[in-house]
């Protein structure tokens, strides 16, 4: 199954009652699927006019208390982000889906990993954040899109799944057993007409500074409260590494590919991929800076995640960086090559 | 053992379902395997291709920087995709339409005629069916059993005309093929 059906799919069996979605390559399998499934089961689906017309569709479907979920890429997400902060600050769940493709402006149709800044750092105006899911399989779709609603609604907040033109594209076999009806959520706060009980209003306009500030800190209390719940990562051959590659997604995928490479010359290279790249996993790479001092970071971009992994360190260790932006997909072998090229001068400048 | 093939053609040529079929009876065979269609720009009559991986362990990337196995169904194809196929790789030609004068001199070519065979079986369109039986006979990706029990799955079980056709067309291929 392609990676893009496959989200369909797992949205579909997480409960996903609404779907609106605008066409953009590479992410169009996903609309594709939803318009076909969705309504074999009598759910939502809308082509809208626009992607700015789809997130507030969501933002619509989710005050009515619907599991909602939008896809687009890159050129798409950066309409969207209007509509995500106000789901975020009107404190509404929300799944949406950025297969992501070289930019910036129109950019190609290929994968990259370039926006990674956008989704991690709210993206739109306003003080905000979004969970961003950043899954490296197609079966890992599967396991990341249940959590992304579970997330959005145990928060109330927008989730961001980040994937990449090629995991959209791509086909693997893929398992559905994993996924679990979906959870209920009190919904206290949905309208749903006033009928025998005080009326509810959401909104995100408060004209009221004191109000508004309030209404900020509480945001940031839930913020914090993810950060401290849900940094979810995986290690790879790190427990006796004396080089740590952060990547993630697809990117992680061709490290990986790299390292058993390395590792068959016995460079003692290892992996951490996030899985979620906010909340970012800082302190288990603090953990593994106790016994490791160089760390290497592989984007397919021109170096946005390295940012974390600054602030993570906070200037323990030292950083490597290779970055491919623009769309273009390294091989293993090519990343085998430059890893351990850093690797070696990395233990030469150990032994001066 | 990891295997990577780079189906190439025009688009209409049923390059996409070549790779398709392969990559799904892999997966029935318990394989790891990935499938990457190019995807986006391209028009029927234009270039179209897709890369298989099939593999017993985890694959790292889907995408081939230097495979074992090229099938290409026209010229423009073969000119591109011989220029990246691994040394001592196989090119698997569709020799109705690929003229192979210029093909390099450390890579195995197999060349076969579709379009006559074809044309034995009554239409052209399974070309590529013959062109996948006789690469899985050259290649031993998988099985060649595991191929045609996968066409039901493929084809639907109640289209038994259609899935007879495809598997006379992967057997006429596979036997093309001398060891």
């Amino acid at each position: 199954m392609s990676g893009n059906a496959a989200l369909g799919e797992a949205a579909v069996l997480s409960g996903c009652t609404c779907y609106f979605g605008y066409p953009i390559t590479p992410q169009n399998e996903l609309t594709e699927y939803m318009a076909k499934r969705m309504g074999e089961l009598g759910r939502v689906f809308i082509q809208s006019e626009s992607e700015i017309a789809a997130i507030n569709m969501v933002l619509g479907a989710s005050v009515a208390g619907a599991r909602a979920m939008t896809s687009s890429s890159s050129p798409g997400m950066s309409l969207k982000q209007e509509g995500i902060s106000y789901l975020a600050a009107d404190e509404l769940p929300a799944v949406v889906v950025d297969m992501v493709r070289g930019g910036p402006g129109m950019g190609n149709i290929s994968p990259a990993q370039s926006d990674y800044l956008q989704a991690t750092r709210g993206g739109g105006h306003g003080d905000y954040k979004t969970i961003v899911l950043v899954p490296g399989s197609v079966q890992e779709l599967t396991e990341v899109v249940p959590l992304a609603f579970d997330l959005a609604d145990q928060y109330r907040n927008p989730v961001i799944v980040l994937g990449d033109g090629m995991l959209g594209q791509m086909m693997e076999p893929v398992s559905f057993e994993n996924i679990k009806p979906p959870k209920e959520y009190p919904k206290d706060y949905i309208l749903t007409g006033a009928k025998g009980r005080p009326a509810r209003m959401v909104r995100s306009l408060l004209f009221d500074t004191k109000e508004e500030e309030e209404h900020n800190w509480k945001l940031v209390r839930k913020y914090q409260r993810m950060e401290q719940n849900e940094v979810r990562y995986e290690t790879f051959m790190a427990d006796d590494a004396e080089m740590i590659v952060v990547a993630y997604g697809i990117g992680a995928r061709i490290v990986k590919g790299a390292i058993k490479r390395l590792r068959q010359e016995n460079m003692k290279v290892g992996m951490m991929r996030p899985i979620t790249a906010w909340p970012f996993p800082a302190a288990p790479l603090q953990e593994l800076a106790k016994t490791v001092h160089d760390f290497f970071v592989f984007e397919m971009s021109a170096g946005q995640m390295i940012e974390d992994v600054r602030l993570a360190l906070a200037g323990k260790g030292r950083i490597h960086f290779y970055g491919r932006p623009g769309g273009v997909i390294p091989t293993p072998v090519e990343l085998y090559r430059i890893i351990g090229r850093h690797y070696y001068m990395a233990a030469r400048r150990k032994q001066q | 053992m990891t295997t990577r093939t780079i189906f190439s053609g025009f688009g209409g040529q049923g390059v996409l379902s070549m790779g398709f079929t392969l990559a799904n009876a892999a997966m029935l065979e318990g394989k790891y395997v990935t499938y990457l269609p190019s995807y986006g720009v391209e028009v029927r009559g234009g270039t179209a291709n897709c890369t298989v991986v099939v593999s017993d362990e985890e694959i790292a990337s889907p995408v081939a920087s230097e495979p074992e196995f090229v099938v290409a169904m026209n010229q423009p194809s073969f000119n591109r995709f011989q220029n990246i196929l691994q040394s001592g790789g196989l090119l698997c030609v569709n020799a109705s339409l690929v003229d192979i004068a210029s093909a390099r001199s450390d890579i195995e070519i197999l060349a076969i005629p579709t379009s006559q065979l074809a044309e034995k079986l009554g239409t052209i369109k399974v070309a590529n069916m013959i062109i996948l039986g006789a690469l899985i006979k050259a290649s031993n990706i998988i099985s060649f059993d595991a191929m045609i029990k996968n066409l039901a799955e493929l084809l639907g079980e109640g289209r038994s005309k259609l899935i007879k056709l495809n598997k006379e067309a992967l057997e006429m291929g596979f036997n093309y093929v001398k060891e």
